[in-house]
């Protein structure tokens, strides 16, 4: 066991360690659950029968639960102490079991989230490529930190771990939509005009509508707007095209299949 | 000789509008099925081993091995999962794939439900990436309406129900046993095997979980052969599949290439490495894997020839890094990211990436001391091996490779702050305008 | 014990051969290595492993290497041993003769503490804690570790009883696998993610569930512990005495730790055939009446119309004068809550010092048909000729009737919930809907309305794999025993009767019925009771039934009984509490022995305190007949003497003799008696009640948590109780206007109840539910037994 005395320099060593925003953290006084001060709710009947809906979508109601908890996002704008009782109840499970689902993962969110939901990618490869000075960038922009919202409810802030988009490095989220290839001119421009309430677009999606209409999405009620954006981003297509340019391609199929064809025929 | 690169998968994705059912059909989609209902699913079965196609979600496990697994005789019903968690730092290649063609996967999941002989099937992807989810949805109701999914499937007697399922932010719900977990509506965390879930899954019954490039495979393997997609790749690892480069190159992206390409040929194929910067570090297949340097750009990168290299072919997620770049702070960042998204059931996982974390942040910031290299490696030893699942493994790998080939740098941590050394703008694409931290 | 006991039901061409560290053992197929370690003794360190929870790996403490899995090839990685199935022929290395195992331990250990807070001198597990002492025999000697230690707020509870402190936690998940494994309570769950990772519960909904104090108990550190223990001692300085629990017929084997003469905390024992490592929050928590201020310390005899303190001799006087008086005037009531040995002396007494067969423990409603069935299928029977623990995990099916095993006999509800986790044991519940404790069994529901349970019992199928489990309040539903022995003799179904009360199935045993003699034998049946006047010494025993309790508290009210002796019973427990206290108060003469100053006190002539159960040794029979030790735990100064001591001494002063004066003499007097082994009393044939109430009809049962006068003084516990509620269905509660929620007032022959409404769907129209007890306050005060009408309004009294 190690003596006090060592954590008293690990404090110091850790206080002057570390890049700003990355400081290690190691009190939790608020862990451990959604906010129960907050009782406010929009759920409805309407709500829970479309809940009991999801619940009917799987072999077992219970595979429901984070649809069920997106969906509880979509109205409440965050997990609502009510969302978890109207889970609990219609799965019959315990809140204690709906909670622990709840505070596993990262995109359920313990306070009122923005209208926009900002993430910037900080994990290693779109970190160096200048994900670090976006963060930068967007709090100073917003005026907020991480994990917090601004006052005017329009905006809140996450920095996300890797988003499955690296060679469009770096990447911001904008309501989970994808924001390619950001610099800090564009994440600037980007914030400026959601807050001006002009039409963007993600880069490689839909037009940024607001994160709870997303969430409304990923809870499976689908809103239509599958056929916007392009096929593919120009990284996605680079192989493509040069295979194009080179006039490369996989084996033709006919040669090989004739030559399976045949032998079916022989035996 | 096959072509350098052999865009299959991603042949449609510069089509107009390729996500489009019709689309999709008018370069040859759902052929794949049609042939596939044609035959037994035991042949179909056999097709997919004959073609050698192993796992492309990193395990590189043969996807018709596995199939096999499944008790035919088990009087439970039967599940196919799709692992479309993808969230292996580096690793890009499923989102564009079901972004511009999720009808692919659909109707991989189509043949190789057939094949395992399940009725119902799901495909868990990753909740942030809302655009993906979109398509995804859109193509399963294309598909039920045109009578591949449902009651019946296009006159066979075969049923199948298909659902698409949205994550919720969990890295380790990549790991089959806790996409599991998550799947019935829990927190995602690895289960212990045995059982398999071969033999007891999803609801405890027998299950088959198969990445998207694995599954996205399987209607070209049907449609043009087994020995058309072994004729690619090298004798073990055989056939196309997608190569993502990323970092510190001109120009960074997805390449399909034949197994056993390398990444000098792919960083040729980009342009080179960023302009006036040499290679210092790459992975070859995620943070997971360990990293290599310069003098590894001509290895295969099929599994034998990662393997070889001391590494791991994982994800096929080339990420480059010149020599601006702290590996310091790389790995510390990787090392936060592991921290982050452990599960924390096992306690090397939880408390060893917790201790790593605050080891790395005194490397980075200069306050390291002497002999905390090897507290740091002798921790690895702690952690590495003895945890519940592999993403422990991963955390230590990087933190291990990075000693290996350049401890020097670790070394300069007992005095000198990595950003001092590395300025961390030169590593960026762009500057940090004023008031910004680098 | 697990393997043990597997190995035993194993023949020995099942068994394997393993080698730990060289040396072979024998196991049966699917034993975990860390278990066959165990078996000779390598104790690997461990946390998350338990062997009566599912195996989880979490910790991975105990890693061990595996050089070769029995065919030649060995394992690349350590593996955890807590989750590796032995292989024939495997090689098990552990860390005493692998130092990559122990190297792999000492790591782990290392880590566990890393952000462990150094607290262990005001921890209560300090001294009895697996942290600390594996840390000692196989942790490093010092951390390596320099930085910042994760921090919570704490203690948080997580209800009023169990205390949690999330830095302490080792996150082995014991306390999560049990409430979701072995009570099916998971108001508890492991929340957060990696680092941040806890023990987590809804603040709305605390961890209030009848078993809860076992998680505290299992804890492998400090993390969770109990409101009531909290700071009272040290481990080293308690004393630690094994005994069996007074409350339920269940038999825990419990272990209670005193210091400085008081009883700091009770825990569960370990008794694989009974209660294995578990037992309820009542018998664990429940230990404070007898220090509360209305404990008697010393005798008091009424004078001038009030009792006053009196000295032993003049008591002993007063009570002779009173019984003298009585002659064989007298009726003996003895309660539920004695040893077999006291209750063995006032059966006794009765017969032998009093002349009477007025003997019955029964403070509840009862029958006659109940004597009879006891007398017929239970009473006379030793452990192994009846059903056990064993056979219920066995069954392929249990029946349980007028019978609620989670209020009133929880051990058996955690070994019924065991097999239908483990085994697929089917339950059936009779009953008027399905309690939260039926559901937990997943048991069918065969809705019942109370008053018709013998008529739902005669369309019963059973088979010869039924278990069926009766308790005490089929006896007031006339005809139920009947079709009960019925069913099970044209099905081959076993029948076991479960009262509720620890002394309840030593009290039939010992004789304190009016128609039953020690062992079972019939009074009626004179050879048997040659038997006994030989044992006792005595030319004559009275040879017809003597009164019931019912029928003795009446008849001392009118004066037809001159005196009553009574033990610890309430009166708030009989079916009509008022006439009861009428009764006592109209008794020609009153002795009571009591512990504390009860209403039977206060209302008697003369009163002799006894010892506590803490105070005493002798016996308990569970429901399976089984018995179980009670130790004498500490005596204080002020302590008085057992209710069988003082017996003795009343014979004496009466110019009898009892013969016994202590524990052992009694139970060495019954067990010479033995069993009767003559011809058993017949069975009962009582016609199934030929109807219920009129309107609606009351159904009823006791919570395991309630205003039990055993209760008093355990505030924590009490803090845990159920709220108490009517129930009605949905359609009866909107056939009356009411709704969910709703305060309604339940009212019958003597009193009204004001509770609040939860309308439930399983609940068979027509009946009212209410608990049987409402802070202290019983059904007796109503008047009324389930079966009988009652009325139900909206609004208050």
């Amino acid at each position: 066991m190690s003596g006090s005395n060592e954590s008293v320099r690990a404090d110091a060593s850790a206080s002057h360690g570390g890049v700003r925003g990355h400081e290690f953290q190691s009190w939790f006084p608020e862990s451990g659950s959604v906010d129960m001060a907050d009782t406010s709710t929009n759920i409805t009947e309407e709500t829970i029968a479309e809940m009991r809906q999801l619940a009917e979508r799987y072999p077992q109601a219970r595979s429901a639960l984070l649809p069920m908890l997106h969906l509880v996002q979509s109205v409440d704008g965050r997990v609502s102490p009510a969302g978890i009782q109207a889970c609990a109840e219609v799965l019959g499970i315990t809140a204690a079991q709906v909670s622990g689902v709840a505070t596993f993962y990262t995109m359920y969110k313990r306070r009122p989230g923005g209208k926009h939901h900002v993430g910037v990618c900080t994990t290693a490869l779109c970190a160096v490529m200048g994900g670090d000075i976006l963060m930068d960038v967007v709090e100073q922009k917003l005026g907020i930190g991480e994990g917090e919202t601004t006052p005017d409810g329009l905006f809140s802030l996450e920095r996300v771990e890797c988003n499955a988009a690296c060679d469009f490095a770096p990447v911001m989220m904008v309501n989970w939509e994808f924001m390619d290839n950001m610099t800090p001119e564009s994440a600037n421009r980007l914030i400026e005009d959601l807050a001006a309430g002009r039409v963007v677009h993600s880069t490689r999606g839909a037009e940024l509508v607001g994160w709870k209409e997303t969430e409304r999405v990923l809870a499976g009620f689908p809103d239509g707007r599958a056929d916007e954006g392009p096929a593919a981003g120009h990284a996605s297509l680079l192989g493509l095209d040069i295979a194009a340019d080179r006039g490369w391609s996989a084996p033709p199929a006919r040669a090989v299949q004739a030559s399976e064809t045949t032998q079916e025929e022989a035996q | 000789m096959t072509d350098l690169l052999t865009p299959v998968l991603s042949a449609n994705w510069a089509d107009e509008r390729a996500w489009k059912i019709t689309n999709y059909e008018r370069t040859g989609g759902y052929q794949g099925l049609r042939k596939a209902l044609g035959r037994t699913p035991a042949d179909v079965m056999g097709t997919v081993k004959d073609a050698g196609l192993r796992g492309r979600g990193g395990a590189g496990f043969p996807t018709g091995m596995k199939w096999s697994f499944v008790p035919q005789d088990n009087p439970n019903p039967k599940y196919l999962v799709v692992n479309a968690d993808e969230s292996e730092p580096g690793t890009c290649k499923d989102m564009p794939l079901m972004m511009a063609s999720p009808h692919t996967l659909v109707e991989g999941v189509i043949i190789a439900s057939y094949a395992i002989g399940c009725e119902a099937a799901f495909i868990y992807v990753r909740g942030e990436v809302v655009h993906v989810v979109r398509r995804l949805q859109q193509a399963v109701r294309e598909a039920y309406s045109a009578g591949y999914i449902g009651k019946n499937v296009l006159g066979s007697g075969y049923s199948l129900d298909v659902v698409v399922h949205a994550g919720a932010g969990a890295y380790i719900c990549g790991e089959e046993t806790a996409l599991l977990d998550s799947l019935e509506g829990r927190r995602g965390q690895p289960r212990l095997r045995p059982p398999f879930p071969a033999v007891a899954g999803l609801y405890a019954c027998p299950t088959v979980v198969n990445n998207v490039e694995s599954i996205a495979s399987v209607p070209s393997i049907i449609a043009n052969g087994a020995e058309w997609f072994a004729s690619m790749g090298t004798e073990k690892s055989k056939g196309m599949t997608l190569y993502s480069l990323s970092g510190h190159v001109q120009r960074p992206g997805q390449f399909e290439a034949p197994l056993g390409i390398t990444l000098r040929q792919l960083i040729e194929l980009s342009g080179g490495v960023r302009e006036g910067h040499e290679l210092k570090f790459w992975t070859p297949g995620g943070s997971s894997t360990p990293i290599l340097t310069a003098e590894h750009l001509d290895i295969p990168l099929d599994y034998e020839g990662a393997a070889a290299a001391g590494t791991m072919l994982g994800t096929k997620a080339l990420q480059v890094f010149d020599e601006t770049t702290s590996v310091v702070r790389t790995t510390l960042r990787w090392v936060e990211f592991y921290k982050h998204e452990s599960c924390g059931k096992c306690t090397p996982c939880r408390e060893g990436s917790w201790w790593l974390v605050q080891l790395l942040q005194r490397f980075e910031a200069g306050t390291a001391v002497e002999g905390d290299i090897e507290k740091m490696l002798d921790l690895c030893d702690n952690i590495g091996g003895k945890s519940f699942c592999a993403l422990a493994d991963g955390a230590v790998a990087c933190v291990t490779s990075a000693v290996k080939h350049f401890r020097s740098e670790f070394e300069a941590g007992y005095t000198t702050p990595a950003w001092e050394l590395f300025p961390y703008e030169r590593s960026a694409l762009f500057a940090a305008p004023k008031g910004a931290h680098a | 014990m697990s393997v043990e006991a597997k190995a035993a039901e194993v023949a020995t061409s099942d068994l394997i051969s393993v080698f730990i560290d060289g040396t072979e053992v024998q196991v049966p197929k699917g034993t975990l290595a860390i278990r066959a370690a165990e078996m000779i003794g390598v104790d690997i360190p461990r946390f998350c492993d338990h062997p009566l929870l599912d195996p989880v790996g979490a910790c991975r403490q105990c890693m061990v290497e595996v050089p070769d899995m029995g065919n030649g090839r060995g394992m690349p990685k350590p593996q955890a041993s807590c989750t590796l199935e032995v292989a024939p022929n495997m090689q098990i290395k552990t860390q005493v003769s692998s130092p990559v195992a122990d190297k792999a331990q000492t790591g782990m250990l290392e880590l566990l503490l890393i952000n462990h807070p150094l607290d262990c001198p005001i921890c209560d597990k300090g001294g009895e804690c697996p942290l600390q002492n594996q840390a000692l025999s196989h942790g490093p000697a010092e951390s390596r570790y320099l930085g910042v230690k994760r921090t919570f707020p704490k203690p948080v509870a997580i209800s009023a009883q169990v205390l949690l402190d999330r830095e302490r936690c080792v996150l082995c998940a014991r306390c999560t696998r049990f409430s979701e494994q072995i009570s099916g309570d998971p108001f508890i769950a492991l929340v957060e993610r990696g680092a941040l990772q806890q023990v987590g519960f809804y603040e709305d909904k605390p961890y209030d569930s009848y078993f809860s104090g076992n998680v505290i108990q299992i804890c492998p550190v400090g993390a969770l512990t109990s409101a009531d223990y909290r700071f009272q001692a040290r481990p080293f300085d308690l004393v630690s005495t094994p005994v069996t629990c007074e409350i339920c017929a269940s038999g825990c084997q419990l272990r209670t730790d005193h210091r400085h003469y008081q009883v700091k905390r009770r825990l569960a024992g370990n008794a694989p055939e009974v209660n294995e490592e578990w037992n309820c929050d009542r018998g664990r928590f429940a230990f404070h009446s007898g220090r509360l201020a209305d404990r008697l310390t010393s005798p008091l005899v009424r004078d001038g119309g009030v009792l006053r303190p009196a000295s032993w001799p003049e008591a002993i006087d007063a009570a002779v004068a009173g019984l003298r008086r009585a002659g064989s005037s007298v009726g003996v009531l003895t309660g539920g809550r004695l040893t077999l040995e006291n209750a063995y002396g006032y059966a006794k007494f009765a017969r032998v010092v009093l002349g009477t067969n007025n003997v019955d423990f029964r403070s509840r409603p009862h029958s006659l048909e109940e004597g009879q069935f006891l007398a017929h299928a239970v009473a006379g029977r030793t452990v192994g000729e009846g059903v056990t623990y064993a056979d219920l995990e066995n069954a392929s099916q249990v029946i349980c009737v007028a019978f609620e095993p989670e209020e009133e006999s929880p051990i058996v509800f955690l070994r019924l919930r065991k097999a239908v986790r483990k085994k697929k044991l089917k339950v059936v519940t009779v009953a008027p809907f399905a309690s939260n404790g039926a559901e937990k069994l997943g048991a069918h529901l065969v809705p019942t309305v109370p008053g018709t349970e013998a008529e739902v019992v005669g369309k019963l199928d059973a088979d010869a794999d039924t278990v069926i489990l009766v308790g005490e309040r089929a006896a007031s539903s006339l005809g139920t025993f009947t079709a009960l022995l019925e069913l099970a003799g044209r099905s081959g179904a076993r029948l076991a009767w479960v009262p509720r009360r620890a002394g309840d199935r030593g009290a039939v045993e010992a004789g304190c019925l009016p128609n039953l003699l020690p062992g079972g034998r019939p009074v009626t049946d004179a050879s048997a009771r040659v038997d006994v006047q030989a044992a006792w010494a005595v030319p004559t025993l009275p040879t017809t039934p003597g009164l019931d309790a019912g029928a003795m508290l009446h008849a001392a009210g009118t004066g037809s009984l001159a005196a009553l002796v009574v033990a610890g019973v309430e009166p708030t427990d009989f079916a009509d509490a008022e006439a009861a206290r009428a009764s006592l108060e109209g008794a020609g003469f009153v002795l009571s022995l009591e512990t504390r100053l009860s209403e039977v006190a206060e209302r008697a002539d003369v009163v002799l305190p006894v010892d506590l159960i803490e105070e005493q040794s002798g016996t308990f029979v569970n429901w399976e007949h089984r018995e179980g030790r009670v130790n004498r735990v500490n005596r204080q100064a002020r302590s008085a003497m057992t209710d069988l001591r003082v017996l003795a001494m009343l014979a004496d002063a009466l110019g009898s003799d009892l013969g016994v004066r202590r524990a052992s003499g009694a139970k060495a007097e019954l067990t010479e008696l033995g069993v009767w082994e003559g011809e058993r009393a017949a069975a009962p044939a009582e016609a199934a009640a030929s109807g219920v109430g009129t309107g609606l009809v009351l159904g009823s049962w006791r919570l395991l948590i309630d205003g039990s006068a055993g209760n008093d003084g355990s505030e924590a516990l009490l803090a845990t109780a159920k709220r108490p509620v009517a129930r009605l269905s949905e359609a009866t509660a909107s056939g009356l206007g009411l709704a969910d929620g709703d305060q309604v007032t339940v009212a019958a022959g003597n009193g009204v109840w004001e509770l609040p409404l939860v309308v439930t769907p399983s609940m068979v129209d027509g009946v009212c539910w209410v608990p049987g007890n409402v802070a202290g306050v019983g059904l007796g005060e109503l008047a009324v037994t389930p079966g009988e009408s009652v009325q139900v309004n909206g609004g208050a009294a």
